[in-house]
């Protein structure tokens, strides 16, 4: 029972980052459509840069501020210059655009900070809680909490604020939010930099637990956009289920059956899912018009 | 006279392939061209599957991975014939493909994608753990390939074997893209309703070009092993998928020429960048990005539309 709750709780830590991720994907394709490849290089440049101005002298406070705000100018950057001018495009297109945008990321991450891997301490101590027999970080408290106030702002962001409003409304139908006079421009940018931010969050509260290097971007983002699509494309419950599920099968598996198989656990679950739920568990049913 | 312009490009491509060691001044350069060859027969058959049936795989590494190994594997540790062993990498990719191309291809783009995202990366992953077979992360020595006392070795030889292969895949996908075969894989494309109404299978056809793109990766997975003499798990891994990819679509979707093209021109990048230390990276994927936005249809579909080519053929 104690090892059973042990990995339930390595599970939902690292859960709730692919949940943070798979919210940006999620945020970014009702917004545009655009499945963004590069989401995973914001969460490792969250940790990387926490871990760049710590180095340099920052306070912790300022230092976490500057490494969420950076990734939300990138992710603007991104879209205005890369997804924007091509807007007409197909999918693979797209996909190759944002695999393109990844790759720049991650080399100029590469150059700058070299290929080391990196942590810096956890915010509040490293003495665990026992709860059960099982032993929880207080790092992991950090990254749930956080996580569930994010998930609540986003909630009040999207039911109770006009803007958040007028992301909606551009996602349901880009034409007319226009015509009633939603800037959907600026709607593009605003869920470029948000998602941008969400990952960079993730990556600040987890690098403490799982280190990070400039090329661990690729494996987490993989892992977020399996959370969106167990949890159904396009559903902002589902990727916050979708991620949480992940990471406790993931952890189960590691934990019961083999830890060198761990990273392959999240896309044998996404085929099975594919073949059995093609729209995953909260997807809209929706019929193709041709 | 009307066969001899049927197969101009053919001839062409022969001809560049058979005057080509006249220019290139030693082995490093030998070993460029085979690499841009392999790359190049890799790509047509990609293309197939993702230019003219419109299908994406972001997993195609796996495939060169399993041929790959399969022909290290084989004959190192159950004595296999390497040319066996090859048949059986392929044979085995096919199967693979095969098993999964039915349940995936009823899905699309993005969950397209992130299925055969999916199987590449298990397929990876396989490799790097199953370490008393493979090696490891470190990889394993594959043994030459040849027929009783003789073997090709050297990049003479080799440059002469991917020449041959080429031409072949060349001519082949020519072939098949006029048949009716490739007809109704294009027709797919345009669109799958219609299509189907007009009476194509659309799941057979896409699972046929499917099996068919990772035999033909398969074993150009295997003719890599052997050319190198030494296999890791880099070749089945996410990123050479990228690359195979991103070399369809900057050559030019639905382009055999292109093909030809992209496999030669991102072969040539790294190693043009190199003197760039540390920012290939970076080039590359704004080379990816550039291409993307200001060629989306890709190099040679673009240039021929531009100077008045011919559209159909390019």
């Amino acid at each position: 029972m104690s090892q059973f709750l042990q990995f339930l709780f390595s599970g939902i830590t690292v859960g709730a980052t692919y949940a943070l991720a798979a919210l940006g994907f999620t945020l970014i394709y009702n917004a545009s459509n655009v499945i963004n490849f590069a989401q995973g290089e914001f969460i490792m440049l969250g940790g990387m840069l926490v871990f760049f101005f710590l180095q340099a002298g920052l306070p912790m406070p300022v230092a976490i501020f500057l490494a969420i705000a950076i990734p939300a100018i990138v992710g603007m950057l991104i879209e205005k210059f890369t997804i924007e001018p091509a807007r007409e495009a197909d999918v693979v297109t797209l996909i190759i655009i944002t695999i393109g945008v990844s790759l720049v990321i991650r080399g100029v991450i590469q150059v700058w900070l070299g290929k080391g891997t990196h942590s810096y301490p956890a915010f509040s101590g490293n003495d665990p809680i026992l709860i059960g027999g099982a032993t929880l970080l207080p790092q992991s408290l950090w990254v749930l909490g956080i996580t569930a106030l994010v998930v609540v702002a986003l909630w009040y962001f999207f039911s109770r604020t006009l803007a958040g409003k007028a992301i909606l409304a551009t996602s349901c139908n880009p034409l007319a939010a226009q015509l009633v006079g939603v800037n959907t421009q600026w709607v593009l940018l605003v869920s470029f930099a948000l998602s941008a931010a969400l990952g960079a969050i993730g990556g600040v509260l987890l690098t403490p637990i799982t280190l990070t290097s400039y090329d661990v971007g690729i494996m987490l983002g993989l892992k977020g956009f399996v959370a969106v699509v167990v949890g159904g494309l396009g559903s902002g419950l589902g990727a916050v289920v979708g991620g949480l599920l992940v990471g406790i099968i993931e952890a189960m598996a590691a934990g019961y059956i083999s830890s060198a198989y761990k990273d392959a656990v999240p896309f044998i679950l996404i085929l099975v899912i594919l073949f059995f739920l093609p729209r995953g568990i909260f997807g809209a049913k929706v019929t193709e018009r041709v | 006279m009307n066969m001899l312009r049927r197969h101009k490009p053919l001839l062409i491509l022969a001809a560049v392939l058979l005057c080509l060691p006249l220019v290139l001044p030693n082995n490093f350069y030998y070993d460029i061209a085979i690499r841009m060859a392999i790359n190049a027969i890799i790509v047509l058959g990609l293309n197939l599957l993702i230019g003219f049936a419109g299908q994406i795989s972001l997993g195609h590494a796996g495939f060169i991975g399993i041929g790959a190994y399969a022909s290290a594997i084989l004959p190192t540790h159950f004595n296999w014939h390497p040319l066996l062993a090859m048949v059986a990498g392929a044979v085995g990719a096919s199967v693979v493909a095969a098993i999964v191309a039915r349940p995936i291809f009823r899905l699309k783009g993005h969950y397209l994608a992130m299925a055969t995202l999916g199987l590449g990366i298990i397929i990876a992953i396989v490799i790097k753990n199953e370490a008393t077979y493979t090696g490891g992360p470190d990889g394993m020595p594959v043994p030459a390939l040849g027929i009783g006392s003789f073997s090709i070795n050297g990049e003479k030889q080799w440059y002469w074997v991917l020449a041959a292969l080429l031409l072949f895949s060349f001519w082949a996908s020519r072939n098949l893209i006029d048949s009716p075969f490739g007809r109704a894989l294009r027709a797919l494309h345009g669109s799958e309703v219609a299509s189907q109404v007009m009476g194509v299978d659309v799941v057979r056809y896409k699972v046929a070009i499917f099996i068919l793109s990772a035999f033909f990766a398969s074993l150009m997975g295997s003719v890599t092993a052997h050319y190198i003499g030494f296999v890791t798990p880099n070749i089945a891994d996410f990123f050479h998928s990228i690359e195979l990819v991103t070399m369809v679509v900057v050559g030019g979707m639905a382009s055999i020429y292109g093909s030809l093209i992209g496999a030669v021109l991102l072969t040539a990048l790294p190693q043009a960048l190199s003197t760039f230390e540390g920012w290939e990276t970076v080039v590359f994927g704004s080379i990816l990005i550039f291409c993307m936005i200001f060629m989306p249809r890709g190099l040679v579909p673009t240039l021929a539309e531009r100077f008045g080519g011919r559209g159909e053929d390019a």
